[in-house]
């Protein structure tokens, strides 16, 4: 599996990076959140692993007190394999270093991240809001966003579910 | 006489502009008629796809799908269809298979169709805009006949597909491409050669390919770029291993590798390849098999997640669904294309005077619907 490989060679390269989880259910590697930016850069850089394209980048919220988990897909074009990053971050103070100045399409990825989701990445150039409007309120896909009532006086309709 | 210094001026383009293929607002900041800087604003077509599939169940979702990419529904359900089927692990006839890689050609051809013509437009042609026009006319005569529908075909099911081909389909598609191959030279005398489209285009808004990949540009924007990286033969999917094709890519014929024109040029060419891959399927597909045989009576894919992505006209569509077992999926999450082609916009058209900016963004072909989804 490619995804141990590189996590072992992750762990020697920077010692204390990995998290190795109890039960696993996914194929993935799940990382600290303050070295990431070195990580990202070794993975970019380093011939034998070639990441040179960041195929993906998810939010996703597990629910209740869970923390949020940031995912990035990342495939190597020139040597056709591919890995999944984690990195959870707590729903109190969600920051994440932001990798935009490695692969340029995080820029976006990581706008449309913080849209949908406020984790905010450091060191990111211009963090807006991608999709929604700029007045918006809330972090529309967390488990625990309620739909406003309103919207700028108008009244939002109720949808049954 | 001294020299005039120019001042630099914010222009807003749309977001309601023939030009931008939707409600697209740029932010052009110039100096004279020369771009220095462009803030794409996008958003105006959201339509909370990701909050949407939430709620509703897995199989609810396809239409959603289908509404993202208008011009190309059939392969974005495709996309999402083999992600589910590969987490639930099902393994659908060998006839779902052909029809869905008929449809998706289909659709290629019919996508591209729509986006050369659009390109064209842009830049003043109007001509061969109504040819093309015509001819995606009849593919989607085709599509109707199929599922009744002519845009938004709901027909890619999660281990199968809604309609079997009704009778004649085979030999009406055979008749579409003995008339449609041909007509692919006619488009290259109006356009692709004309000394004014060729002016307009050649060396314009070059992509570089390590800019390229950087940007996570992908699909015909980089083949245009020089490079050969194509889903279907790179990292096959469905039984597209099974067909013979060529990956065109961009060569700067006309200008340099990664110009407008060779842009336009792939997409040509990749027109040529999926005709070939639809007359290679009809002639394999399988007279027997029942479409409905492996849909499941559930659909809950086991804990877990997957990120498959497919060769959709744009470029790699990417599905990353996560499932915790319920019948709702917990989490999708669509990585478009055209997201990924609009961002890259600002990069290659520094420089360039503002009537080249539209020249560039037809020739990267985005839709609104997928970017803001």
């Amino acid at each position: 599996m490619i995804n141990e490989q590189v996590a072992q060679k992750l762990e020697t390269q920077f010692p204390g990076a990995v998290i190795v989880p109890e039960d696993q259910v996914d194929d993935c590697i799940i990382l600290v959140a303050d070295r990431w930016q070195d990580v990202a850069k070794f993975l970019r850089d380093d011939p034998e692993l070639k990441f040179d394209s960041l195929q993906c980048i998810t939010g996703v919220d597990l629910g209740g007190e869970n923390p949020m988990d940031v995912r990035y897909n990342l495939h190597s074009m020139s040597l056709l394999h591919k890995i999944e990053i984690r990195i959870s971050v707590t729903k109190d103070n969600p920051t994440v270093p932001s990798i935009e100045k490695i692969w340029r399409i995080g820029d976006w990825f990581e706008r449309e991240v913080y849209d949908m989701y406020g984790i905010r990445f450091e060191g990111h150039r211009d963090l807006r809001r991608m999709l929604l409007p700029v007045d918006w309120e809330g972090w529309p896909l967390r488990k625990d966003y309620e739909t406003p009532q309103t919207y700028h006086g108008m009244v939002v309709p109720k949808v049954k579910s | 006489m001294s020299i005039i210094r120019g001042e630099e001026m914010v222009l807003n383009i749309g977001p309601q502009h023939p030009s931008t293929h939707g409600v697209l607002r740029l932010k052009v900041k110039t100096d004279g008629e020369i771009v220095s800087e462009i803030t794409p604003i996008i958003g105006y077509l959201h339509r909370c796809f990701e909050k949407h599939c939430e709620n509703v169940t897995y199989e609810q979702v396809i239409p959603y799908t289908d509404r993202c990419d208008y011009i190309a529904a059939m392969n974005n359900s495709f996309g999402y269809v083999i992600a589910i089927e590969e987490m639930m692990d099902i393994h659908v006839p060998e006839r779902v298979e052909y029809i869905r890689v008929i449809m998706a050609e289909l659709n290629r051809i019919a996508s591209h169709l729509l986006a050369l013509g659009t390109n064209g437009l842009d830049i003043g042609a109007f001509t061969p805009f109504l040819y093309m026009f015509r001819d995606r006319e009849y593919i989607l005569d085709l599509f109707e006949t199929v599922c009744g529908a002519r845009l938004l075909y709901n027909y890619m099911w999660v281990g199968g597909l809604s309609h079997d081909l009704p009778v004649g389909f085979v030999e009406s598609t055979y008749k579409f491409l003995d008339h449609f191959e041909p007509q692919i030279d006619e488009y290259n005398n109006l356009l692709m050669y004309n000394k004014i489209f060729v002016e307009r285009t050649a060396d314009v808004g070059v992509l570089p390919e390590n800019v390229a990949i950087n940007y996570g540009v992908s699909g015909p924007n980089l083949r245009g770029s020089g490079v050969k990286w194509d889903l279907r033969k790179n990292e096959p999917y469905s039984i597209y291993d099974r067909f013979e094709f060529d990956i065109p890519v961009g060569e700067g014929i006309m200008g340099s590798v990664g110009d407008c024109w060779d842009r336009y040029w792939v997409r040509i060419q990749e027109m040529r390849e999926s005709a070939k891959i639809v007359r290679q399927a009809l002639k394999q597909l399988p007279s027997e098999g029942e479409i409905h045989e492996a849909i499941p009576r559930k659909i809950r894919p086991p804990k877990g997640s997957i990120y498959k992505r497919t060769e959709s006209p744009r470029g790699d569509l990417g599905y990353y669904i996560v499932s915790d077992g319920k019948p709702k999926p917990f989490r999708v999450k669509m990585r478009s294309p055209a997201f990924t082609a609009m961002s890259v916009l600002d990069e290659i058209s520094r420089g360039w005077m503002l009537s080249d900016v539209l020249a560039i963004l037809g020739s990267l072909d985005i839709v609104l619907g997928e970017i803001d989804r």
